[in-house]
């Protein structure tokens, strides 16, 4: 257990009454970015929640550079360099966009939030011209722009990612994860991204992790990921058509 | 030149309006929640302030009291927070909403029975002196009135517009899952805005009592300041302002020109017609919100 930047143990956690992840173990070495994917309901979000504090853990342990976060308040672990950019444009609607970085920047207390403003904003050129205007005003695709450049205002070490390709168009897809990629190389940061979107994310990730009704069900470097046959019949939609007229079976996953 | 001085009148008058409604839409962009005992704070707060600034009470000098009651309430506020509203996070709205009428009712009782359910005046400065312009004679209570509470609504609109914390207030209140997410402290910053609704609410309850007289019962204009804060678009400080002046000036009109009776309709009347004109009051955040 050396080395990795997050640790995650044996995390059991809640969402409501229903036990969404069940005994999840996960490593996010320093400087990698590390996919978790999963259909619908496979308890990807919940366990994002659980690393960041929003969710206390039932069981397990999570470990940040060493020390234990599992169970401290979300205040506490962004402090110590993990942010959360949560699914779904989750903005300050009435605030302007330049008052959503700012709070992005809120456990800070440095003199170099300004710097790292102009910083942020050149991986985003849209939020520029926008400064002034309240977030509940931008598209969908800023509001996820906003999402990401407000994350990296808390200057983290480790970002969880949340479906950033949730409901943009495949252009703006693109531009999102070109920036991602960018942030990676160029600013040294983790990331740890949840997404649907095999195909993206393996294409950005160094190592892959798959979830199912909470539980990793496979895992391995990025590359075997996309070779694997389970992965390319269930979510990257590979080729199995020719087989298929022949066989009166469905295929079966191979962890079941 | 009668009317003038209605005008001035009713302008002090609709600036305590105006402070409560200031002390529901600070809890209210901060939290999401209503405190209907803002108004029953202020009376507490007036109390406090009689209580340590009276000759016949403690009699400490006139603004060693003030600051004495603005310091107790605020921390009363933060109290206040700490041991009723944070049980109740997370649950519905209408549970805090019944949470903060009951509590009104024991604050009106308490001070019942601490100071007694007379009128009592705050001794201060200024009392009972006038200010003459021509034939216009003014109290300068009112004045003082007057010219506190936009100092106060004028540094309260700065704070939430430019300091960083009162920015994190709005945002705890936009999307409190996002503020967490941001690593806000978003209970800590819940317990901060009741000491400023706690110290405000004092600021109010000095003000009313210099320039009338204040009984356990006084919290009940918090009504009107509800309507004021309505009317100012729930939410915006400058319109829970406005919201009270509008109030306090329609008052003394309404007293004078309408007959005994209806006059105290008038304010409601104000309501009514704004809400049915500009639904999100006069100085509105959200446009057509659909729920």
């Amino acid at each position: 257990m050396s080395g990795a930047l997050l640790e995650v143990r044996n995390l059991e956690s809640y969402y409501g009454p229903v036990l969404a992840i069940r005994g999840i173990s996960l490593d996010v070495p320093e400087g990698a970015i590390v996919a978790v994917l999963g259909a619908n309901g496979a308890g990807k979000t919940t366990l994002l929640k659980t690393i960041s504090g929003v969710l206390t853990p039932e069981k397990g342990a999570v470990r940040f550079a060493g020390e234990p976060i599992a169970r401290q308040e979300p205040d506490a672990i962004v402090r110590r360099g993990i942010v959360h950019v949560p699914e779904g444009r989750e903005i300050f609607p009435l605030l302007s966009v330049a008052q959503n970085l700012a709070m992005g920047a809120y456990t800070r207390a440095d003199r170099a939030v300004a710097a790292d403003t102009v910083r942020v904003l050149d991986y985003f050129p849209v939020l520029l011209e926008r400064m002034a205007q309240p977030a509940g005003t931008l598209s969908g695709g800023q509001q996820q722009m906003l999402a990401v450049a407000r994350g990296l205002m808390a200057r983290p070490k480790l970002m969880l990612l949340d479906e950033p390709s949730l409901g943009l168009s495949p252009m703006l897809v693109r531009a999102i994860f070109d920036v991602i990629r960018r942030i990676h190389q160029e600013q040294g940061i983790s990331v740890l991204l949840v997404e649907q979107n095999a195909q993206l994310a393996l294409e950005v990730a160094d190592f892959g992790y798959v979830m199912e009704t909470g539980r990793i069900v496979l895992d391995g470097p990025a590359e075997a990921l996309k070779e694997s046959r389970d992965i390319q019949e269930f979510y990257l939609g590979g080729s199995q058509h020719t087989a298929r007229d022949d066989r009166r079976w469905k295929p079966r996953k191979s962890w079941r | 030149m009668d009317d003038l001085q209605l005008m001035v009148g009713g302008l002090a008058n609709g600036c305590v309006y105006g402070l409560i409604a200031l002390g529901f839409v600070l809890i209210y962009k901060a939290t999401e929640q209503v405190n209907f005992a803002q108004g029953d704070m202020m009376m507490l707060g007036a109390f406090v302030a009689i209580g340590l600034g009276n000759e016949s009470h403690a009699g400490l000098p006139f603004w060693l009291a003030c600051i004495g009651a603005v310091t107790i309430m605020a921390g009363f506020g933060m109290a206040v927070e700490r041991t009723l509203l944070r049980p109740l996070f997370g649950q519905s709205q209408i549970a805090v909403v019944i949470l903060t009428i009951a509590f009104g009712f024991v604050l009106r009782f308490v001070a019942g029975a601490i100071w007694g359910h007379d009128p009592l005046v705050m001794d201060n400065p200024v009392a009972g002196t006038h200010v003459t312009f021509g034939q216009v004679v003014l109290g300068a209570d009112e004045i003082a009135v007057i010219v506190v509470t936009l100092l106060l609504t004028g540094l309260l609109f700065l704070f939430f517009a430019r300091t960083k914390l009162g920015i994190a207030m709005q945002a705890a209140s936009q999307n409190q899952l996002a503020a967490y997410y941001m690593g806000i402290p978003v209970k800590r910053i819940h317990g901060l805005t009741w000491m400023l609704a706690g110290a405000t609410a004092a600021a109010a309850g000095i003000l009313f009592a210099a320039k009338g007289s204040v009984d356990p019962s006084a919290g009940l204009l918090g009504i009107k300041a509800f309507a004021a804060a309505v009317i100012g678009g729930f939410g915006s400080l400058p319109g829970a302002l406005l919201g009270g002046l509008i109030i306090g000036l329609v008052e003394p009109f309404a007293a004078r020109y309408i007959a005994a009776g209806y006059a105290q309709i008038a304010p409601y009347s104000v309501l009514i017609l704004v809400l049915i004109f500009r639904p999100h009051g006069l100085f509105a955040q959200v446009r057509g919100k659909k729920l």
